[in-house]
């Protein structure tokens, strides 16, 4: 784009003056309709789950965990769009309540694989030898785990607490950001930019973290956006087991247990939480390949 | 080629010894023990059970002494099932659990390739677009989710097929279903892609320009482009597979390895979590040299020497 002649560039669509690979990529987001329609379903559901309880307790009077056993498996009503559960709790608010507790873990269990990856990768790329040899090593054994029973051992041995639950589905989902980020670093390792900041003194933690890491922001962006419904999956997974989130609290793979077990009297507690999980899910996958396709047009329709 | 899957068996070893003691020392250092809830158990009781099992002795030499079973094939005793050794266990719920996955591996394969083929053949049509959006929907709905549906309506509200249980083809054919769609849907974006890349390449277009059939070019020069990530994405996916089929096994009440884990987990069933964690790691490094051996014959490019 910066070499076409600016006469060239009226011609097709407006100049765009000091335009940068970032302002590109959001260009090329804005226009794909699919990934905006996702990423708007996706902040509407988000704003619902943080917000929707709070109305709900203001104009009812009611959260999660409070029972009404004389109304208890109701169907979807006014007064309970959701319908309600055995114990006659509202089937909306837990289902929000869950979405809450998904969004959460999905943010921070990818943010914390998106870390750990970034600097394992970057370290083993920039290292390199014996030492990118091993690293690598390691991260093909832990791939070859079987390692969602690996989490189901961390979480049954260790407790069942949020913050441990987002930690081990982060601790065991670094593994394919440590190896994109290890790939761009041992190429852009070689480039004449890190050459000059080597020769004007900066030592290796700073060519690190100020030259290469943001340097590899464009992939692992595109890889924590896809990371974010993938963990959300799992945190799902666990619940559903009955390895997540505890009752009284609602989770939405909970949720689903509980109505799958009662589905062929309650379809509604079913269809609810199930509905709600999926939408989120679709909405953040488009999102993200549609965050992939702008920021990484060569990585378009893989993975 | 020989030399090559000789030396990856060879390598294998290293890294299941690996596997083996990580996930030894993760679960025995854990805190709990497997006769904690059975409170109230006189200390004798509790040293003779321990001595039996071999839990009085240094970690190191429990270590060691696992390997050796393991040499002989022989997993130990779970505590749990006091009459039972976990070969046992295994042998009882591995037949199921093989079925299912083959199953459900079997209807990814076959409806992900071709949709995938048809999407990529009919690029940017309404069939493409149709069936990358229900590819996405695959994605997007959890096996845990789509199970349970499936029950509600071929099962409870139409009667086709039994919604649980076990014993004959039918049993097999939600839970196979259930467990695949998510891979069936992967497959067929994997397969639209990969082929869409090779649309230009030379080849395909010295294949049109030497006047092959048009079904000739896509089955059997476009179709091989295109297999290539989707074999690379088996290795994990049958890893995935194995997982999620607890969760449907679950569903579905199939009696198959899947709910013992659990189970074995939270009852700190050393032997029978170990038993069950090596076994998938047998299989996942076997299928894993397996998809490189295929690659080498799909991709003419690659050498093994």
């Amino acid at each position: 784009m910066a070499t076409t002649s600016p006469a060239l560039i009226t011609e097709t669509e407006p100049l765009i003056l000091g335009s940068s690979p970032m302002r590109d990529a959001l260009r090329r987001l804005r226009k794909n309709r699919m990934a905006m329609a996702g990423l708007w379903v996706a902040l509407g559901l988000t704003l619902a789950c943080f917000i929707g309880p709070l109305l709900v307790r203001a104009i009812w009077g009611y959260d999660y965990e409070t029972q009404n056993l004389a109304y208890g498996a109701h169907p979807p009503s006014l007064r309970h769009p959701f319908g309600t559960d055995y114990f006659g709790r509202d089937l909306l608010t837990r289902v929000l309540y869950g979405g809450q507790i998904s969004l959460a873990v999905g943010l921070l269990a990818a943010s914390v694989a998106a870390s750990i990856g970034t600097v394992y990768g970057a370290i083993s790329g920039y290292a390199g030898g014996r030492i990118d040899g091993f690293m690598m090593r390691v991260v093909d054994v832990i791939y070859a785990l079987p390692y969602m029973f690996l989490v189901i051992v961390l979480v049954t041995i260790f407790g069942k607490s949020l913050p441990l639950l987002f930690s081990s589905l982060g601790l065991v989902g670094w593994l394919m950001t440590a190896r994109i980020v290890r790939g761009q670093v041992l190429s852009l390792k070689q480039r004449e930019f890190v050459l000059a900041a080597r020769n004007v003194g900066v030592r290796g933690p700073g060519i690190l973290f100020r030259h290469l890491i943001p340097n590899t922001l464009g992939p692992i962006i595109v890889y924590f956006t896809l990371t974010v419904p993938a963990m959300i999956l799992q945190e799902a997974f666990l619940s559903f087991l009955g390895l997540g989130v505890q009752a009284p609290r609602p989770s939405l793979g909970a949720l689903i247990n509980d109505g799958a077990q009662h589905m062929a009297v309650f379809w509604w507690e079913l269809v609810f939480p199930g509905g709600v999980m999926a939408l989120l899910l679709f909405s953040l996958n488009f999102l993200g390949d549609g965050v992939r396709d702008a920021l990484d047009p060569q990585l378009r329709g893989r993975t | 080629m020989l030399g090559f899957v000789v030396r990856r068996l060879l390598g294998l070893v290293p890294t299941l010894l690996v596997i083996v003691a990580l996930s030894f020392l993760v679960i025995r250092l854990a805190p709990g023990s497997p006769f904690e809830s059975e409170r109230g158990i006189p200390p004798e009781v509790l040293a003779e059970l321990n001595n039996k099992y071999g839990f009085d002795r240094p970690l190191s030499e429990q270590l060691l002494r696992y390997f050796g079973g393991l040499l002989r094939g022989d997993l130990g005793l779970s505590t749990k099932y006091p009459q039972r050794s976990v070969n046992e266990i295994i042998a009882d719920g591995l037949p199921a659990t093989l079925l299912l996955a083959s199953v459900a591996l079997c209807w990814a394969l076959g409806l992900g390739i071709f949709a995938g083929v048809v999407s990529a053949v009919r690029q940017n049509t309404a069939w493409d677009h149709g069936l990358m959006g229900i590819a996405m929907l695959g994605i997007s709905l959890p096996s845990f989710v789509l199970g349970p549906l499936l029950a509600l309506v071929f099962a409870l509200t139409f009667y086709v097929l039994p919604p649980g249980g076990w014993g004959g083809l039918r049993h097999v054919v939600l839970p196979g279903i259930t467990l695949g769609s998510f891979y069936a849907a992967y497959i067929a974006r994997l397969t639209r892609s990969g082929m869409l890349e090779v649309v230009h390449m030379d080849y395909v277009r010295m294949a049109r320009a030497k006047g092959l059939p048009e079904h000739t070019v896509v089955l059997r020069h476009m179709l091989r482009g295109g297999l290539l990530p989707v074999v690379t994405y088996l290795g994990p996916a049958i890893a995935n597979l194995m997982v999620l089929s607890v969760v449907v096994e679950k569903i579905f009440a199939t009696p198959g390895i899947g709910p013992y884990f659990v189970d074995a987990a939270f009852n700190r069933d050393y032997f029978l979590v170990m038993g069950i964690v090596v076994l998938y790691s047998v299989l996942l490094l076997c299928l894993n040299l397996l998809v490189d051996v295929a690659y080498g014959l799909l991709d003419p490019r690659i050498r093994y020497d």
